[in-house]
């Protein structure tokens, strides 16, 4: 089955992604500084432009600067490392970070132009054949714990030991609330392919953050943590870990893991804008079926794109807006909140899928409407529950009843 | 410290209430505040083009200067009060017999490390005939340690770039009252923050551009 114009057409497109991803990783640490600099009302990188020139360019040779030095730093072994591990640790993040985006579209389909009769149209996605998309996401996905760990372990410090322990715990525990939310999603729309997911949306019209918004919650602060980004960087927490599983990194070995810590931000974009907004579909922009021309293929592109540089937009500035979680805090809102929440919505949609639309169609309204009336209900009763019961957080602070005896808060203790 | 102290006050913390605890109000202000400032005007200075506005040059401390007298002579007597005030031990001082009638004891050799220097002032307040002072003089560099031991010529010089800026010297001559002129004349040497100097204060250029900054 698989001919050489597959394998040249697969070849092409792994080239292009791991080009653009490699490029968009450099960049995006550019865009990173920027933008803390702006909120910190300074102006960030500006000086670095054109190498062996004095043109500036607004600093956007910054990250041909930064790949330089990182190239020519010494790549130090500490003595008191496992050697092999140590080594392992970054490849293995490295590797399932990239891998992630094998089956995740970058577009949609090119054209038929140009084709034999019978062929497959170019679909814009690596690996467009496999149908369990998001379960090959999940498991390589999960790889990616082994290389923080591994990393933390191999380093034998303890800090780097500690930022490997949290992250292990912080890492796992999320990959149940990120199931439950995608499972919603998958349930309504009935298969697993992401580019399904896309076109099921684009067909109705309808993104699944609209009728599903208690799932995308769900979902999207689990790729938060997912991606390991403030609010949820615990597992570095450079200002209590000195950096966490890479303290003991430098060189090559520490910019895999920085890179990989950027194609996980991409990928948690990737996916929050394919699963609940439509990937690369717009209304009135796009079109919505398998048929394109050159300049609506392209237009998709663009549109996906630019929906992932809004959700890493959004992802950079949550890190200057929200302070970092306390660990117990981190897997109160995982287990007492995330999880609950993520259950209510798979019951609520798949509720919906066996008896809604017959309900819907015998009360003479629309179906996607009233699943939207639903999601949205879900959301609000949820979140007033939620609230309700769960206690905001320990607090620890010392009252006056813990530290005074005879009074009333000692009885309580 | 005693809890059941009676001039104790407790303070609890507010309750969070239900939209405290939903944390709805707080992620918004958290993003707002962001927001604002993402668009909020910049306070960087971009230093070699723009220089950095000192908002009290007379009280800021930056490289020394020696104060000549009404007849362009160093003002120094060779007291060594400020080597002895000095906590860095930054000044040495070699003092040889005066030529001149009016004080016993002038600096051979004047000579300021200003890498040690620690820029505290008590050079300037221990001295008894205020012939030396810091200036607002901020962007001082060189390209070796011994390069930025400023000898008494080098003070020297930088009194004459500075005797005529806004900051109004206490112990220096203004430009009415001075006899002799050893460097040029004040016109041509303004110091504007305006017309920032292509070359920031370093040794090799004394006293061709006059470094901006000082007022």
């Amino acid at each position: 089955m698989a001919d050489s114009r597959q394998i040249i057409e697969a070849l092409i497109k792994i080239a292009l992604l791991i080009g653009a991803l490699m490029t968009a990783a450099a960049y995006l640490v550019l865009l990173e500084r920027w933008i803390a600099a702006w909120i910190q009302d300074r102006r960030g990188p500006n000086r670095v432009g054109v190498p062996l020139t004095k043109i500036r360019l607004f600093g956007l040779g910054q990250p041909i600067a930064d790949g330089v030095k990182f190239l020519f730093k010494e790549g130090l072994t500490p003595g008191h490392v496992d050697k092999l591990l140590y080594f392992l640790a970054p490849v293995t993040i490295f590797v399932a970070a990239l891998a992630v985006f094998a089956v995740i579209p970058f577009g949609s389909v090119l054209p038929e132009t140009g084709l034999e009769s019978g062929q497959e149209p170019i679909r814009l996605v690596v690996a467009p054949g496999i149908d369990v998309g998001m379960i090959y996401v999940f498991a390589v996905g999960g790889i990616a714990v082994y290389g923080v760990l591994l990393g933390g372990w191999a380093s034998n410090n303890k800090y780097s030991l500690f930022g490997g322990l949290r992250s292990g715990a912080q890492l796992i525990s999320y990959e149940l609330p990120l199931g439950l939310g995608i499972l919603g999603v998958v349930l309504a729309t009935g298969s697993l392919r992401l580019d399904a997911i896309i076109a099921e949306q684009a067909q109705s019209g309808t993104w699944n953050v609209l009728v599903q918004p208690l799932g995308f919650v769900v979902f999207f602060v689990a790729a938060f943590a997912e991606a390991g980004r403030l609010p949820f960087d615990l597992p570095e927490a450079e200002q209590e870990l000195v950096g966490g599983y890479h303290t003991e990194y430098s060189g090559v070995k520490l910019m895999m893991y920085l890179v990989a810590e950027f194609l996980h931000m991409i990928a948690a974009a990737f996916l929050i804008v394919i699963l609940f907004f439509g990937g690369w579909h717009f209304w009135g922009v796009t079109g919505s079926g398998e048929q394109v021309t050159w300049v609506g293929a392209i237009l998709r592109v663009i549109v996906l794109l630019g929906k992932v540089m809004a959700a890493i937009f959004f992802f950079m500035l949550a890190r200057w807006s929200w302070p970092r979680f306390r660990f117990d805090q981190l897997m109160t809102l995982a287990w007492k909140v995330m999880l609950p929440l993520g259950l209510v919505n798979v019951v609520v949609v798949a509720a919906w899928i066996e008896y809604g639309e017959e309900l819907a169609a015998r009360l003479g309204v629309s179906p996607a409407m009233s699943m939207a009336v639903l999601g949205w209900f879900t959301l609000i009763a949820a979140g007033v529950i939620v609230t309700a019961v769960v206690p905001a957080g320990y607090d620890n602070r010392p009252r006056r009843g813990a530290l005074v005896p005879g009074t009333e808060g000692e009885k309580a203790e | 410290m005693n809890p059941d102290d009676k001039n104790l006050r407790w303070i609890e913390p507010p309750e969070l209430g239900f939209w405290g605890k939903t944390y709805l109000p707080l992620l918004l202000e958290g993003m707002t505040t962001t927001l604002r400032h993402l668009f909020s005007r910049k306070i960087t200075v971009q230093s070699p083009e723009e220089r950095h506005e000192i908002p009290e040059p007379l009280r800021y401390r930056g490289v020394h200067r020696l104060n000549r007298d009404e007849q362009g002579r160093v003002k120094c007597v060779a007291c060594f009060l400020c080597a002895t005030a000095c906590p860095a031990h930054c000044i040495d001082i070699v003092a040889a017999e005066s030529p001149w009638p009016d004080r016993e004891k002038y600096p051979q050799t004047f000579d300021i490390d200003e890498l040690r220097c620690i820029y505290c002032g008590m050079c300037e307040e221990a001295c008894p005939v205020d012939a030396i002072e810091l200036t607002s003089l901020y962007d001082l560099s060189g390209k070796s340690r011994e390069e930025m031991v400023y000898d008494k010529p080098e003070l020297l010089s930088v009194y004459d770039r500075t005797k005529d800026s806004d900051r109004r010297p206490v112990g220096g001559v203004s430009d009415g009252d001075r006899c002799e002129s050893p460097a040029q004349s004040p016109s041509e040497t303004p110091f504007t923050r305006e017309s920032p100097s292509e070359t920031p204060f370093t040794r090799e250029s004394p006293s061709e551009t006059p470094p901006t900054g000082g007022r």
